[in-house]
């Protein structure tokens, strides 16, 4: 009876709908926020000197004791190496709770903070994140870095606390979700302060 | 608790409370052809889908026919999805130059995505086209939650005591009347808070510490959009959306996770506005809430206290925070994982193979019940198939043929349930067995102890509920996992669905009986209690002994663990 029916009709279904959600709807989308929202539709890239230097979304990896250091990353190469702010690979590090790996990473990210007692360093600072990825730290993980980078950098204490309070992103209305620091933003901050 | 997390559950679980009526009554009104108000917009347009499909005026499908149409049409599109995948190298919108994908990954992905699952054994942004993803597995995100849906609401019609309908025009009906509305507005808030929508090639960066980054982007807000909305789950790129790409504000965390629970809570009280039954499907929807904050508690105080060991190293508490994203929080991460979990979307906010035993156990519970509202339809399917099993065993015990919304449930309708829910054990158990005892299934296993047990049967499970989460650990782009979890997938979603629609068609033809002093109550604290309870009974009995070798025995590590 209706098998041959129904297959024609499933066909001319994929024809119709295919048209409508595969294509008409992401452009319809795209149209009106290309043209609504450019800045953010292109991925918030951020521009310094005519280049683009970054995304806002996008962690960047800061070694070296002058940046604002962002968490640890888990991201790797295509060939698996480690790459830390791989943004073609995103992911964490699927470490266990119980992995004795995991203890290894954390004692490993805590050593890049020499001086510092345990207990004032925030977990985030020294485990890594969901995507590898984090643009973010909390404002704590900034505060703490601010006599290292001072030190390095020439700067005085109180103008790099002073940075870092201006970039603290408070919880949106002061409600939903938590401070945070943009590290690249923080950086590229610096990268002004240092040429005054 | 911080003030921040209370307020982000508050919001999210006002927003399903407020929503819950006027979208299920809107709901009725679309499947029982009454006028609303979008009838003017869109009822031309699928009056001219209708007439090109030739269904236009077509009568009432029976059980059969309905679950023909909907196994044929699924099939149509896995095939079509898979040969797309295949040609991926020469099809346009492929700024990357992105090859082919190679036969096994194409099954699994296109397996996948048309079971609504969307498990996922690449990374998108190294491996998927622009075109890939939207035109083809972008498309799927439409029409399988909708075909889904579809049964759902004939089921429905059928217990009401309705014809059953006509599978083409309710699936269309669920991608216009619901989907597109919900995730055109959605993807509009999506770009505003700075998800990408672009068709632009990735960007080369070079940094300002003299490095190169190269910055994917992409169609993303209008996928994260219905990828939420249709609880489908699929990731743009690796990390889902925990990636800044995807999710990158505490206010797109929160617009997410509401788009995920929207449609199926109110499909329950569809449910109740179709029978008549409102107190029934109250009760239905207490049950569910109940379970829902039960994951929410497992999820995040565990989670909120940190892990033991890393504690021993001297740091403060502030929660676990490994695989977690610092925008999100912990209290912002449980509410998206218990609401990926209960409405089977599986798209993850963190990484879950990082999370502590007792809120690996509350993502197993989400999946093992699959009805914590579930995807539209089918989770209110799973819901009353454990409601009419939990109405035959009250019956055996006080001695009283069981019914159900008047209908007595006699021996072929408990055959047929009861086949459809030993069916998903016996997937999930059957499959991990089989990978814990062959090589190719060990060679999967990233986390060492109970640990990599969890993460096969995280697999197996995630597949059979048409989840498609998965503890990211696990290769899951080996051939043996490809194949395997491709199979579990479509056996999970099509045998239970056709054993319930077969369900639902017997009960229509019943007659009636009368409401008398004698009739045992389906709804109400009572029931509800029972329910709760006999629906964690069951899944104890067929669940615990596993659960006990994995995350169970993981926490009991933990516990005993001491630094030396």
């Amino acid at each position: 009876m209706s098998v041959k029916r129904d297959l024609v009709t499933a066909l001319r279904l994929f024809a119709v709908l295919a048209v409508l959600f595969g294509a008409l709807y992401t452009l319809l989308v795209l149209g009106v926020l290309q043209s609504l929202f450019p800045t953010q539709a292109n991925g918030d890239l951020v521009v310094r000197h005519g280049r683009v230097v970054g995304s806002r979304l996008i962690g960047q990896s800061f070694t070296g004791p002058g940046w604002f250091h962002g968490r640890p990353s888990a991201t790797v190469s295509a060939t698996g190496r480690s790459d830390p702010y791989n943004a073609m690979n995103s992911g964490g590090s699927n470490l266990g709770p119980h992995n004795p790996l995991l203890v290894r990473a954390v004692r490993q990210a805590m050593a890049a903070y020499p001086g510092i007692p345990a207990r004032r360093i925030p977990p985030s600072l020294v485990e890594s994140s969901a995507s590898g990825l984090d643009p973010d730290i909390t404002p704590r993980s900034a505060y703490l870095q601010v006599p290292r980078v001072a030190r390095s950098a020439h700067l005085r204490r109180s103008a790099l606390m002073a940075l870092v309070r201006r970039h603290v992103h408070g919880p949106w209305l002061g409600l939903f979700g938590h401070a945070r620091v943009n590290v690249l933003e923080l950086n590229l901050a610096l990268v002004r302060l240092e040429h005054r | 608790m911080s003030a921040q997390t209370l307020v982000t559950w508050v919001v999210v679980v006002a927003g399903f409370a407020l929503t819950v009526k006027p979208l299920g009554t809107y709901m009725a009104r679309v499947f029982t052809g009454e006028p609303t108000v979008l009838d003017r917009p869109l009822g031309p347009v699928e009056d001219r889908i209708f007439r090109v499909l030739g269904v236009r005026g077509e009568a009432s499908m029976s059980a059969v026919e309905y679950g023909t149409a909907f196994v044929l049409t699924n099939l149509a599109w896995l095939l079509i999805s898979y040969a797309l995948l295949r040609a991926q190298g020469i099809l346009p919108f492929n700024p990357q130059h992105f090859p082919g994908i190679n036969p096994l990954l194409a099954f699994n992905t296109a397996a996948s995505f048309t079971t609504n699952t969307n498990w996922q054994a690449y990374s998108g942004e190294n491996t998927m086209s622009y075109f890939s993803q939207f035109a083809n597995l972008g498309f799927l995100q439409f029409v399988t939650p909708a075909s889904g849906a579809a049964v759902g609401i004939a089921f429905v019609r059928a217990i009401a005591g309705r014809k059953l309908g006509n599978f083409f025009v309710d699936l269309v009906r669920v991608c216009t009347r619901l989907l597109l509305p919900l995730a055109f507005l959605l993807a509009l808030v999506l770009v505003a808070q700075g998800v990408p929508e672009t068709l632009s090639r990735y960007l080369d960066v070079h940094t300002i510490t003299g490095h190169t980054q190269v910055v994917p982007r992409g169609p993303i807000a209008s996928w994260e959009s219905i990828e939420h909305l249709g609880e489908n789950g699929g990731g743009f790129t690796n990390a889902n959306s925990a990636s800044p790409l995807e999710n990158p504000t505490p206010l797109t965390n929160i617009l997410l996770t509401l788009a995920m629970g929207l449609v199926p809570v109110a499909f329950f009280y569809m449910f109740g506005e179709l029978t008549g039954r409102r107190r029934v499907a109250w009760t239905l929807i207490g049950v569910g809430s109940a379970f829902f904050l039960l994951m929410l508690a497992m999820i995040y105080f565990p989670e909120h206290a940190g892990n033991p060991l890393i504690r021993g190293l001297g740091l403060a508490t502030h929660g676990n925070m490994v695989g977690k994203e610092v925008r999100f929080g912990v209290g912002g991460t449980s509410i998206f994982e218990t609401a990926t979990m209960a409405f089977t979307t599986g798209s993850v906010a963190s990484a879950h193979d990082s999370f502590l035993p007792v809120p690996q156990l509350a993502f197993f519970l989400g999946m093992f019940l699959n009805l914590v509202f579930g995807g539209k339809g089918v989770g209110l399917l799973n819901m009353l198939m454990l409601v009419i099993l939990t109405v035959f065993l009250m019956g055996l015990m006080v001695g009283r043929t069981p019914e159900f919304l008047g209908k007595k449930i006699e021996s072929r309708e408990v055959s047929l349930t009861a086949i459809a829910f030993l069916l998903h054990p016996l997937l999930i158990l059957a499959g991990t067995a089989l990978a814990a005892a062959t090589p190719a299934g060990r060679a999967g296993v990233f986390n060492p102890g109970p640990h990599g047990l969890s993460e096969i049967l995280y697999g197996f499970t995630s597949g059979a509920a048409n989840n498609g989460s998965a503890m990211g650990g696990l290769s899951a782009s080996l051939p043996f996992y490809e194949v395997a979890i491709g199979i579990a997938t479509l056996v999970g979603r099509y045998a239970s669905i056709m054993a319930m629609l077969l369900v639902g068609e017997s009960l229509l033809r019943k007659k009636s009986v009368p409401v008398t002093s004698g009739t045992m109550r389906t709804d109400g604290l009572m029931f509800g209690g029972i329910l709760f309870a006999s629906i964690l009974v069951l899944n104890a009995l067929t669940f615990f002994p596993v659960a006990a070798l994995g995350p169970i025995a993981e926490h009991y590590l933990l516990l005993g663990f001491r630094h030396v």
